[in-house]
């Protein structure tokens, strides 16, 4: 069987990062935004399992457990912050919190 | 009132330590001559005779108040009379001297390098006559002011003002000894402004009265002015004088002089010599500068007396005769010597003919002997001219006195007449006033509601002959000494000044002559108006005799007009009387004039006693005394010494005739003042002329002063206020430093510096605001900005890892 060139991973990799950027820089929901931020911590794992996968290291992998555990911890922390920002702005368009503008 | 009180004592004290201890020290340190030692000398006493009258002013100065009229005249007349003892101390030792001369310093004044000048006394038979005549007439007027000064200050009606009066004659003597005792021109020139100042005291002594309350002031003001253009022209001869012989003192320049000759000297000696006769001319009242006399009337009659016809006038002959050896060796400048003496002896005469105020004819006439004064020196006669200032002296003072008197005289007829009046109830009285410059006009107003009356008026006197036992003869002396009839004193002076223009100048002698016949007839003109005929007001025939105290010196003057001829008789026809050529003698001990140097009869009298003894007799007939260069015209004529028949009698002649002519005109003169003057009947318009003094005041008012008051004003107002300061300072220099300032504050300051500072400040603003608006706090621009980080550093890590390398 002939094995998938670890530079498709890559790539595929990338686009989702790509995505998961563009997510970011373009939602106004700030959960849609997580949720963006996820896409691009979950194409960082894509890219480090496929690495582990070529060069037969376990370390990749177990890398891919910390990225997961951050991103949940991340996740967590930002939505209780929205949860608190909701509370008082009713609202969670990202556009709309600009109360550190210099 | 305590402080003022032990002030006066302190001056009192010191004036009389002073004067006690001046002697001491004098005589201690043996300063004086090196005279004989057995000999009589006092030579060293000579500073009191300044000392002595400045302590009396000072005496009556500080305690004249409570002297009262009796103590102040006493202590000034005694002042007079001490420094009159001092001159004669000074006389009898330069007699037990041999005549030699003395110089007595006393303090050096100036001593700037080269220039030495100290105060020092110059003792020689010059100036020990002037000495003699200053101290000696002037004691009799302080004696005289005494009497006059009484009734004048009531009749002015201020009696404070006494002993005022009596410390500026003091200042005047003073003064006047000052400048005839100095050793050195500008010891003299001391002397010179002293006595102008004290003219000036005294011309203004009622300086509140006189025409529009300040005609007096006015008349003091101008003699001093005209005083003042004189000794302009003396001190520019005295800066040449030191430029060029590197001394003020008279011996040191004249023997520096005498070394020189006429041709390498000429233009110097004459720039100096007419200097000097300019500052003269000023002084003794010469054309052009003498229009201060007349109008110097207006001061009270013992000063026109002692310093406007006896001592300050004459400082001007004493100045050219003193430099005499400049004089010889600038013939020029003698003969505009002579001609300006005789030019003035001239015109004055005229004048004199036409006055109505019996004061303006003397002074007029006193214009016109000092022009035969200086004629005479111009001539080269010093002996002759002194000889006249002497007689002079005498007789002319006594007419100013007894003009005093008889003013008095008629002041109390006045004062009579009023107390008459207002006893029963009054009347008129008519009184002209034609004159101005009158002391006594004013006051007279200012007491009662009649209209002026003039008592110096001659219109409004006349009979007083019969009013006035004393004064009428010895005016009548005086006026015939002066018109110069023998053997008054008169006669011998003016004959010897005729004599030496006869022979040196005849054109001079001829004019002289003419002045003299117009003196006559003055005088006489003068003598019928005043004492002959009716009185012509009232006041005239309430008129009454002088005190006492001025008739004494009256007297004393009048004996002195008549035997004054003794002083220098002339050899007649051989015979020489007692006492002949006793003043030629006794000048020419320092008169040696302008010989040195040249050949001459009689060299050197100072310094050889004998060789002066051995030609005594030579004075007959040599003409020692006269310079040897005058208007190089031979000494011819008639011989010099020795009375002249044709001369003496031809001038005799023209005198009795002029008073012939005087008589008939006047002696029935009209018997009211609205009568016009028998001369005018003759002269009409020329007597105008005459009585407006040739109209010479206006001119020189159109000619010079009113140009210099326009060109004053002009100075002032246009000039210096509104051209300088309204215009250059405020216009000019404050609108154009408005204009700058505002330039630089504007536009430097605001415009440039600001503007740099505003937009550095803009610039950091813009700026910031430039980062400001990275701070949205808008989170999504944030992360689009770590976007572009990461992109960079990646592209960065790209470029170095593949392209590289």
């Amino acid at each position: 069987m002939t094995t998938i060139p670890t530079s498709w991973y890559v790539i595929l990799s990338a686009i989702l990062f790509l995505i998961g950027v563009t997510g970011v820089l373009t939602r106004r929901n700030a959960i849609l935004m997580f949720m963006s931020v996820e896409l691009m911590l979950n194409s960082a794992n894509l890219v480090f399992v496929a690495f582990a996968r070529q060069f037969m290291e376990l370390s990749g992998q177990i890398f891919v457990f910390f990225v997961m555990t951050v991103a949940a911890a991340e996740v967590a922390v930002g939505l209780a912050l929205i949860v608190t920002i909701f509370r008082t702005k009713h609202s969670i368009s990202m556009d709309e919190i600009n109360q550190l503008k210099g | 009132m305590r402080h003022h009180r032990t002030i006066r004592w302190l001056g009192l004290g010191l004036a009389v330590l002073g004067l006690l201890a001046l002697p001491t020290v004098v005589f201690a340190t043996g300063l004086g001559s090196e005279g004989g030692g057995g000999a009589f000398n006092a030579f060293g006493t000579i500073p009191l005779i300044i000392f002595i009258p400045v302590a009396g002013l000072l005496v009556n100065l500080l305690w004249g108040k409570d002297l009262g009229e009796g103590g102040v005249g006493f202590v000034a007349s005694a002042a007079s009379a001490g420094a009159f003892v001092i001159a004669l101390l000074q006389f009898f030792s330069l007699l037990a001297n041999e005549f030699h001369a003395a110089t007595v310093p006393f303090l050096d004044w100036i001593v700037i390098g080269e220039l030495n000048i100290p105060w020092a006394f110059q003792i020689d038979t010059l100036s020990v006559t002037m000495m003699l005549v200053v101290t000696g007439v002037g004691t009799l007027i302080h004696i005289y002011a005494v009497g006059y000064m009484h009734g004048d200050v009531r009749h002015n009606g201020d009696p404070a003002r006494f002993p005022r009066f009596f410390v500026y004659l003091n200042l005047f003597l003073a003064a006047m000894l000052i400048l005839v005792t100095a050793n050195n021109y500008l010891m003299l020139f001391v002397g010179w402004e002293g006595v102008g100042v004290c003219s000036f005291l005294l011309i203004g002594f009622w300086f509140e009265k006189g025409e529009k309350n300040v005609g007096n002031a006015r008349a003091a003001r101008k003699a001093f002015v005209a005083n003042r253009v004189g000794d302009w022209a003396m001190l520019l001869a005295m800066f040449l004088i030191f430029w060029n012989f590197g001394s003020l003192t008279f011996d040191v320049v004249f023997a520096k002089v005498s070394a020189l000759s006429v041709e390498t000297t000429a233009g110097l000696l004459t720039a100096i010599t007419i200097l000097l006769l300019i500052g003269a001319t000023g002084k003794s009242a010469q054309v052009p500068l003498y229009v201060w006399l007349p109008d110097a009337m207006a001061g009270p009659t013992p000063v026109s007396a002692l310093i406007h016809a006896a001592t300050m006038v004459t400082a001007g002959i004493y100045l050219i005769t003193r430099s005499n050896v400049l004089f010889a060796l600038a013939p020029l400048s003698q003969n505009a010597v002579a001609w300006v003496g005789a030019i003035t002896a001239i015109f004055a005469a005229t004048m004199a003919v036409a006055q109505f105020d019996i004061k303006k004819v003397l002074a007029y006439s006193t214009i016109s002997q000092l022009g035969f004064m200086i004629a005479a020196v111009g001539l080269g006669g010093y002996v002759a001219g002194m000889f006249h200032l002497i007689t002079h002296a005498f007789f002319k003072a006594l007419l100013f006195l007894g003009s005093g008197s008889v003013i008095h005289a008629m002041e109390h007829g006045m004062h009579a007449l009023h107390a008459h009046e207002h006893a029963h109830g009054g009347g008129g009285h008519g009184g002209h006033d034609d004159h101005d410059a009158h002391g006594h006009d004013d006051a007279h107003a200012g007491h009662d509601a009649h209209p002026h009356f003039d008592p110096q008026d001659m219109r409004n006197m006349g009979g007083l002959w019969n009013k006035l036992p004393v004064t009428k003869w010895v005016y009548l002396i005086g006026a015939i000494a002066l018109a110069g009839i023998f053997p008054f004193a008169g006669f011998w002076s003016k004959d010897e000044i005729l004599l030496d223009a006869f022979n040196h100048n005849p054109g001079i002698y001829a004019v002289l002559t003419i002045a003299a016949g117009f003196t006559a007839f003055y005088m006489g003109r003068q003598i019928f108006m005043v004492f002959f005929g009716k009185a012509r007001t009232p006041e005239a025939k309430h008129a009454g005799e002088s005190p006492a105290i001025m008739l004494i010196p009256l007297i004393v003057l009048a004996v002195l007009s008549v035997a004054g001829g003794a002083l220098n008789l002339p050899t007649i026809a051989g015979w020489s009387p007692p006492g002949a050529h006793a003043l030629t003698d006794w000048l020419g001990h320092t008169i040696s004039a302008a010989e040195g140097g040249h050949a001459t009869e009689d060299a050197g009298h100072e310094t050889t006693g004998d060789g002066h003894d051995t030609a005594t007799e030579g004075h007959e007939t040599t003409t020692d005394e006269h310079g040897a260069a005058t208007t190089g015209e031979h000494s011819t004529g008639f011989p010099l010494g020795q009375l002249s028949f044709p001369i003496a009698i031809f001038s005799t002649v023209v005198a009795l005739g002029a008073i012939a002519l005087a008589a008939l005109l006047y002696q029935n003169a009209p018997a009211t003042v609205q009568d016009e003057d028998p001369l005018r009947g003759i002269l009409a318009a020329i007597f105008d002329v005459l009585n407006q003094k040739w109209k010479v005041d206006e001119i020189y008012e159109a000619l010079i002063l009113r140009p210099f008051d326009d060109l004053a004003w002009f100075l002032a107002e246009i000039v210096d206020w509104r051209f300088w300061h309204d215009w250059f300072h405020d216009v000019f220099i404050g609108q154009n430093f408005r204009i700058g300032s505002r330039l630089l504050a504007e536009g430097m300051d605001l415009g440039f510096v600001d503007a740099m500072a505003n937009g550095l400040a803009g610039l950091a603003q813009r700026i910031g605001g430039l980062f400001r608006s990275l701070q949205s706090g808008y989170v999504r621009g944030y992360a689009l900005a770590v976007f572009f980080g990461v992109v960079a550093i990646v592209g960065y890590f790209w470029y170095t890892f593949t392209v590289g390398k």
